[in-house]
């Protein structure tokens, strides 16, 4: 799929990730957690998985997390993919 | 069981995480009136990861849109196949509805290799219509386990105050019980609403119970406790139902017909009524120092 | 006037020969309303002065203007019972040469005792004093109720300075500290906001899992068979604890317990059960809100104790030693039991032990209560950042997941299993939370600087914590 307009999903609330996609050339995805260090390889492999099963060949993908758990980071990003696609 | 049930917004990560540890029977995770219309499509995301990245132990049933919005549909085709236990539709005023959902989701389940006929059906009784139709609703389909009485909105459609005394509710409640028995599936009371009146909610509950409602829904988790205690056989009713069991067992093997306990009469029903209990304390766990 | 009266602040500390490299020490009864300390470090800082030691009982977000203080070198040394996230994160930093100086609320006096502490001035914030310095913390628009912490101080200082608001005429009849232990008396408008000193009431908390784990604790202490008549108790401040208080009280009260004491930071709640008939008598060695301060002016029973009657090692005795339960939290727990108290997940100083291990150390029932995880951070580790309390002193862990009992108490935990409660082991705990947040990589080695050290009740050094930057969070 194509990201053909700015749209984010989710909160800032704890537990939550307030996911930002805007469409660009090349995919480029920038994290900010408080729990980087612990947790940040995870968080990206999730959403490398995610852009991959949408085939989402480019985009600026920005996460703000709260501590969301992977499954929250997949429905997340996804609702914010679809969201972008209208 | 069903003693309890409890809302869960379903675009809220932290509370559909709590669920899981919260002592309710059954979770109603909501895809409706939780939910605002801009974020119906996160929630329903946010929902089904979470049923498939969870195991919740307990009854899940959701919530999902009315029949008249454009998003009941999507809501069943993102759900159904994280396999929840039940839906719960909303609005039900008639079985056209009951009609049209089953067929959806037995579509779904075939499509999503689940038992067809597996996903059972809690409908939202909440307008006079409904409360009219609530017997033809309740057997309307084999999916249906239970009738939930929706006070808020009822007492909306009957353009009258919503109170914590019930009078507006209380024909409406004996109505669903009624039906529900009629067509042989399970009461469920509406929420009580005040969150900080623990008092209020006991009385509730008790009045509920005494209707033969056999669960209440509930909007607060600190309720859950207190709600699954009024609705569980009550200690006293365990010991007699095991003495009413024991004088039956006495009065076989002594040959004679009639059984008496304690100077009354023990006939068939009151028989009955002690095996109900003991069945549903031996489900709990009951013991009888409890 | 007259009397031991002084005009200001700098005039206390010529008279009491300040000089470069002197510790000075100060009590946290005012919390994050306190003055005091601020005013007087910016007077030390006026004079010139350079390497002072602060030895106070707990630093709290109101102190920042001591990162400055730090930083241009007027304070070199710090020692304290709690030091709370904002001056913390900058301690973790590194702005200290020499490591912090962490104890416990029964460590310090005890090291006072034992002469490995040794405070040159005491400056204390005296919600009420006379012109001779007798000092109470009842009475006065900033009063505190309890001084606990502050009595080692006026007995052990070589000097001892009252700060006060409320300048009362001679003799002070309900005095706490006595005029033999003071030297001069400064007054001051205001010593404290009282706004920060003590909340206008404590609350249960709302969250549902919070009140989860206190019915759970509650009915953990109920299985021990610790709660009958005599029974004593000491919980926290925050809503967490005051829901497993009332938790308790309604079993308390339901099954007719009287209970001998509650003690500790007192507040409302306990004041309440104590009304009620749950505990015959309160031991006080900080109030936390305005209902407790009332208390303590009026009732008999309602008693301030120092904070080495509280929990010294070195006391002949200490009410921690007579406790029958407490409740504690966490940051981290390992599956040693080891707590640490004194920094997040991400290695930051953002606590102190207070009277974690002094209470875990004394009481028959040591609970901690804390969530399984707390935004993706699992509760359970391999092992702590840092060791608060070590977990031979640690009888359980409630979370919402379940309680673990520490293999130490077989005793427990047969009594325990007997219950309807969700027992299960420390490693079933951590596997739990891992499931449900994924394992979490372990942080960089820690081979900075040490920053702090943190010192037993007996005087050893239990821990180190080392430096550690805030973490980026950008990739």
């Amino acid at each position: 799929m194509e990201i053909k307009q700015q749209a984010s999903a989710g909160t800032l609330e704890s537990s939550d990730v307030l996911v930002t996609v805007r469409p660009a050339d090349n995919l480029l995805l920038k994290i900010e957690s408080p729990v980087l260090a612990q947790y940040g390889e995870q968080i990206e492999k999730v959403c490398r998985e995610v852009l991959s099963a949408l085939a989402v060949t480019g985009g600026e993908i920005h996460l703000q997390d709260q501590g969301a758990l992977d499954c929250t980071i997949r429905a997340r990003l996804e609702t914010a993919l679809r969201r972008s696609e209208e | 069981m069903r003693r309890s049930l409890l809302f869960i917004p379903g675009n809220s990560p932290v509370m559909l995480q709590n669920g899981a540890v919260l002592p309710a029977d059954s979770l109603i995770l909501d895809l409706e009136d939780a939910v605002a219309a801009d974020q119906k499509d996160a929630a329903r995301l946010l929902t089904a990861a979470a049923l498939r990245s969870q195991n919740y132990k307990k009854e899940i049933i959701i919530r999902i849109n009315s029949l008249d919005s454009s998003y009941w549909q999507p809501d069943l085709e993102e759900i159904i196949p994280c396999r929840p236990d039940a839906i719960m539709p909303t609005k039900c005023s008639d079985s056209s509805t009951i009609r049209i959902l089953a067929e959806k989701i037995s579509e779904l389940e075939r499509q999503n290799d689940i038992e067809e006929g597996s996903i059972k059906l809690l409908p939202l009784i909440e307008t006079a219509l409904g409360i009219e139709k609530a017997f033809e609703i309740a057997s309307s389909s084999p999916r249906i386990a239970a009738l939930l009485l929706g006070g808020e909105d009822l007492a909306a459609d009957l353009q009258c105050d919503r109170t914590k005394r019930g009078e507006e509710i209380f024909y409406s409640r004996s109505r669903i019980v009624i039906a529900a028995r009629a067509a042989g599936v399970e009461a469920i009371d509406t929420p009580f609403t005040d969150v900080d009146d623990d008092e209020g909610l006991i009385q509730d509950a008790r009045l509920a119970r005494s209707l033969g409602f056999s669960g209440k829904a509930a909007i607060s988790p600190r309720h859950l406790t207190k709600i699954n205690e009024i609705f569980s056989p009550q200690p006293e009713a365990v010991r007699y139902a095991r003495e009413v069991v024991a004088a039956v067992e006495r009065a076989k093997k002594a040959g004679k017909g009639v059984v008496s306990l304690h100077g009354k009469m023990i006939d068939a029903p009151i028989a009955a009524r002690a095996e109900q209990v003991l069945e549903q304390a031996g489900r709990l766990g009951l013991s009888l120092e409890d | 006037m007259q009397g031991k009266v002084v005009n200001s602040i700098t005039d206390a500390l010529r008279l009491a020969g300040i000089r470069d490299s002197m510790t000075l020490s100060f009590h946290h009864h005012l919390r994050n309303g306190d003055y005091v300390l601020n005013l007087v470090m910016s007077a030390v800082r006026e004079l010139g002065l350079k390497d002072i030691t602060i030895n106070a009982s707990a630093i709290f977000d109101c102190h920042l203007p001591l990162v400055e203080l730090i930083k241009d070198g007027t304070v070199s040394g710090l020692e304290c019972n709690y030091l709370g996230a904002l001056v913390g994160k900058s301690i973790s930093s590194g702005i200290l040469k020499k490591p912090v100086i962490f104890r416990t609320h029964g460590g310090r006096p005890a090291d006072l005792e034992r002469g490995s502490a040794h405070i040159d001035i005491a400056f204390i914030a005296a919600p009420t004093a006379d012109s001779q310095g007798n000092i109470s913390g009842k009475y006065g628009p900033s009063a505190c109720g309890s001084l606990g912490y502050a009595f080692a101080d006026a007995r052990y200082a070589d000097k001892v300075v009252a700060v006060t608001d409320n300048l009362v005429p001679y003799p002070l009849a309900d005095f706490s500290i006595a005029e033999t232990e003071v030297d001069y008396v400064v007054i001051q408008d205001r010593i404290g906001d009282p706004g920060g000193i003590v909340s206008g009431t404590t609350r249960i908390t709302r969250d549902p899992i919070g009140l989860l784990m206190a019915d759970m604790a509650a009915e953990a202490i109920k299985a021990s068979g610790l709660l009958r008549d005599g029974f004593s108790f000491q919980t926290g401040a925050g809503g967490a604890s005051l829901a497993a208080a009332f938790a308790l009280e309604k079993i308390m009260l339901k099954e007719c317990i009287q209970g001998s004491f509650a003690s500790g930071g007192i507040t409302s709640q306990l004041v309440n059960m104590h009304k009620r008939g749950c505990f015959e008598t309160l031991l006080d060695v900080q109030c936390f809100d305005l209902g407790a301060v009332e208390s303590i002016r009026v009732n008999p029973q309602h008693k301030e104790i120092s904070a080495g009657h509280y929990a010294s090692p070195e006391a002949a005795s200490a009410v921690v030693d007579s406790l029958d339960a407490v409740i504690l939290g966490a940051t981290e727990v390992d599956l040693s039991f080891n707590v640490n108290v004194h920094t997040n997940s991400q290695g930051l100083i953002m606590g102190g032990s207070g009277g974690h291990s002094d209470t875990a150390a004394g009481a028959k029932l040591a609970i901690i209560i804390a969530p399984l995880m707390r935004a993706r951070m699992p509760l359970i580790v391999d092992r702590v950042h840092t060791v608060s309390t070590p977990g031979d002193t640690i009888d359980m862990v409630v979370t919402q997941y379940g309680i673990a009992v520490n293999p130490r108490r077989a005793d427990l935990f047969d009594l325990l299993r007997q219950s309807r409660l969700n027992i299960v082991t420390i490693e079933e705990l951590k596997e739990t939370a891992e499931k449900i947040c994924g394992k979490p990589k372990a942080l960089n080695d820690e081979d900075g600087r040490i920053v702090a050290e943190v010192h037993y009740r007996d005087g050893s050094i239990i821990d180190t914590i080392r430096h550690r930057n805030h973490p980026h969070t950008d990739n």
